[in-house]
């Protein structure tokens, strides 16, 4: 299906990228031809970030060659990003966001054919998305948010969108949206547009991908038709040496008294890890913030926190960005180490310390800013800074989010060692591999719960089941 | 989101209603034509160095010089643009430029703007006493006439408000450019990586506050007829003032040039309601900030209400 012959859109040759001794990329040959869906995984930190920002034109290579078959940049040459991180402006309507990257609308009444476009680009990936091309982005859920942002990234712009990189596109939307996205994506490509799909969810990957690249170190380890690859070679490909699932059938274990009990219905006991699943945005985050709002005082935080909260929105309400990564991990527990009002340092780093051995946190020393880290460890901080904390309580909302598959590994055992410790857990998660983790699932729909499963009962076929209302469609 | 929430515009123009109707309420008489012209012709400069001070905070800086600015603006006004026009142009548009390469700097050298602005309010200021060792100039006389006209039907600051009202909303809110400057101020980043170059946008943004803080300037200066190194100082707070009661926020873009003047309008007959309270002058610059305070927690607690 795809036509050999044709032009590479893009063509790195040997490609490397360096920040300061780090190799970031190193070396990297690849080209893209139009009908490609290259599927891009890797590690955090394998580089995959690095390679978009090369070809897409957001930073010069240190080495090697990129060449576009139309234009001398990027841009000219129709080569459209969308990130994982969302990067919108939240203060411009939906319409004005596609002005921002769309020069061409100009002159007075740009405003209705800005409209047009969005709408037609959001008809043909979500149809039936119900967004609003005038309503301010801030007003949208994360969810819509990234639709837009996909729409932007494969609206005509004036141009032509001829290769469009999504860098992990689906990890805010729920199942039925991502199959949308994915079979745009899949007619899109059969059109003769080219696409690089990054994600960490192997499925989905499989699903679209032509062919498929890994990335390891830098360097390209493995290339290959995407049939040539089985879901367990990929993972051994990245380097992650994935140990067999623990059986979540431990035997029966026993919990403690009950430390959570809400109007809705969910309860958690001592040592237990409860899962909270469902269609994103069915109230799930709502009734976790409400559980741990309901939990602390604004007024006065004691010794002794009873809950604490790990975010899965890492850049809105997770890291502290100014602070090092020590100190992002210790803010939560500054009013146990403090002596008198004062910080005590040598306690605090002896923390820091501990917990980026325990989590395996990818950086030489603490000090740094934590926005050198990538977003998975990023993440690994702010689990360090739940669990340093003595509070019995952790509440996670969604907060694997864009996190690779090893960082997912390290934090189950961590979970679950905790756990066996006498913590107990409330995850939202809206992977229901993750989910299936948990000894105790409660389903979300609409607001309400309308499942409780437990052990053996928790399933992807009773998730789905208690997700979706199984009458008839009205 | 509720009503209120979403049209931010409403509760700038319910301040201003409530503020207007107690004002003629204890002074009946200032419900004429000449009476408003006299409640509010000092708003028109005041309304300009607003949208200045708007344009800046649209990109997520803050001006601590505009006061300082605008004095300086005055006294060139006074006296070279009186005695010698084209000289007069050219140290406005060479002020003008100036702010525009402050910005750059600003943006090139990642300087917060705070301290930039702080620092420059020295410059501005000596630059002014320098002009103007003590208070005096004239007015041109074209400036002079263009802030006495009496239009019909209503009075000159009522009209010029709403012409500045127009004029920005459609630069800011309307237009293109306008939109990928407020973009800079959501979101530098997306704007940069859709190809714009942000040290420019940014140079933009400073230029048009330049501007905006020029034709203050000059209006305060068509206004009083004469100026002083020290003549607008107090813009600096008020004009920051005015952006956050007209429901601008100080990050993320957030702005509104119509709200931004009506702002400048409120703040102008607080002044003038205060002293209808027969209020001592004292008390004044206090009073004013409670109302400040009053205004803003009244939308903290609408925009709380909205999230929940």
């Amino acid at each position: 299906m795809t036509d050999r012959e044709s032009a590479p859109l893009v063509t790195l040759t040997d490609a490397a990228r360096h920040f300061g001794p780090v190799r970031a990329l190193d070396g990297v040959s690849l080209s893209v031809h139009p009908g490609d869906c290259i599927g891009l995984v890797g590690h955090n930190g394998a580089g995959k970030s690095t390679l978009v920002n090369l070809i897409n034109g957001g930073l010069a290579p240190s080495s090697g060659e990129i060449a576009f078959d139309a234009g001398a940049s990027a841009l000219e040459a129709g080569v459209r990003s969308v990130f994982q991180e969302l990067s919108l402006c939240p203060n411009l309507t939906v319409a004005e966001n596609l002005r921002i990257s769309h020069s061409g609308l100009k002159g007075p009444g740009w405003r209705r054919p800005a409209r047009a476009e969005i709408a037609r680009s959001l008809d043909t990936i979500f149809p039936g998305h119900g967004i609003d091309p005038d309503a301010e982005v801030d007003t949208l859920s994360i969810a819509e948010r990234q639709m837009v942002e996909i729409a932007i990234g494969f609206a005509p712009r004036g141009t032509e969108a001829r290769l469009v990189i999504l860098d992990e596109p689906t990890s805010s939307l729920d199942a039925g949206i991502a199959d949308q996205l994915l079979s745009h994506v899949r007619r899109y490509c059969s059109e003769g547009g080219a696409v690089i799909f990054i994600s960490h969810m192997l499925g989905e990957v499989f699903e679209v991908a032509t062919r498929i690249i890994v990335l390891k170190d830098g360097k390209a380890v493995a290339e290959r038709a995407a049939g040539g690859f089985t879901r367990q070679g990929l993972v051994d490909a990245m380097g992650h040496v994935t140990a067999d699932t623990p059986e979540t059938a431990e035997a029966a274990r026993d919990f403690g008294a009950e430390v959570v009990r809400t109007d809705q219905g969910l309860t958690a006991r001592e040592g237990e890890v409860v899962g909270l699943s469902g269609l994103a945005g069915h109230g799930q985050a709502v009734a976790l913030a409400r559980l741990y709002l309901s939990r602390t005082s604004s007024w006065h935080a004691g010794r002794r926190p009873e809950v604490v909260f790990v975010a899965g929105d890492r850049q809105r309400d997770g890291i502290l960005p100014l602070w090092s990564i020590l100190r992002n991990i210790t803010v939560s527990i500054l009013p146990q180490g403090a002596r008198r009002g004062l910080v005590d340092r040598a306690a605090e780093t002896r923390v820091a310390q501990d917990w980026k051995a325990r989590i395996g946190i990818r950086t030489e020393d603490v000090t740094n800013p934590v926005l050198s880290l990538s977003g998975g460890n990023q993440q690994k901080v702010l689990f360090a800074r739940a669990l340093a904390s003595p509070a019995p309580v952790v509440i996670m909302d969604d907060p694997m989010r864009g996190v690779d598959v090893g960082t997912k590994q390290d934090v189950y055992a961590m979970i679950r060692a905790e756990a066996a410790r006498g913590r107990t857990f409330l995850w939202y998660s809206t992977e229901t591999e993750e989910v299936c983790q948990c000894d105790r699932v409660f389903v979300f729909r609409n607001h309400e719960i309308s499942a409780e499963l437990t052990g053996a009962e928790i399933t992807e076929e009773r998730i789905l089941e208690a997700s979706f209302e199984m009458q008839e469609a009205s | 989101m509720n009503f209120l929430a979403r049209h931010r515009i409403i509760l700038p123009v319910v301040s201003l209603a409530v503020l207007l109707a107690a004002t003629f309420w204890m002074q009946p008489r200032a419900m004429s034509y000449f009476g408003l012209n006299l409640l509010f012709n000092l708003a028109v400069p005041i309304a300009l160095a607003t949208i200045a001070q708007m344009m800046i905070i649209m990109v997520n800086d803050i001006d601590l010089s505009l006061g300082a600015f605008v004095s300086l603006a005055a006294c060139v006004t006074a006296t070279f643009l009186n005695d010698a026009p084209v000289v007069g142009l050219l140290i406005l548009l060479a002020l003008i430029l100036s702010y525009a390469a402050l910005g750059a700097v600003i943006h090139a050298l990642e300087l917060p703007a705070i301290v930039v602005t702080l620092g420059m309010s020295f410059v501005w200021g000596g630059l002014a006493l320098f002009i103007l060792p003590s208070p005096g100039g004239a007015s041109p006389d074209w400036l002079r006439t263009l802030m006495t006209v009496k239009p019909p039907f209503a009075p000159m600051a009522v009209v010029a408000a709403v012409i500045i009202a127009a004029v920005t909303h459609l630069l800011i809110i309307r237009s293109g450019i306008g939109t990928v400057l407020r973009g800079v101020g959501g979101n530098a980043r997306s704007v940069a990586r859709a190809g714009w170059s942000v040290i420019r946008l940014k140079a933009l943004a400073y230029a048009l506050a330049g501007l905006f803080g020029v034709l203050a300037g000059m209006a305060l200066v068509g206004l009083t007829t004469s100026a002083d190194a020290n003549i607008a100082l107090r813009y600096t707070l008020l004009s920051i003032a005015g952006v956050i009661l007209g429901g601008g926020e100080f990050t993320g873009g957030k702005v509104s040039p119509t709200g931004a003047v009506i702002g400048a309008l409120t703040l102008t007959l607080a002044a003038s309601f205060l002293s209808f309270m027969r209020l001592s002058p004292d008390w004044q610059i206090g009073a004013q900030g409670a109302i400040l305070i009053l205004v803003l927690t009244a939308r903290l607690i609408f925009r709380q209400k909205g999230a929940a």
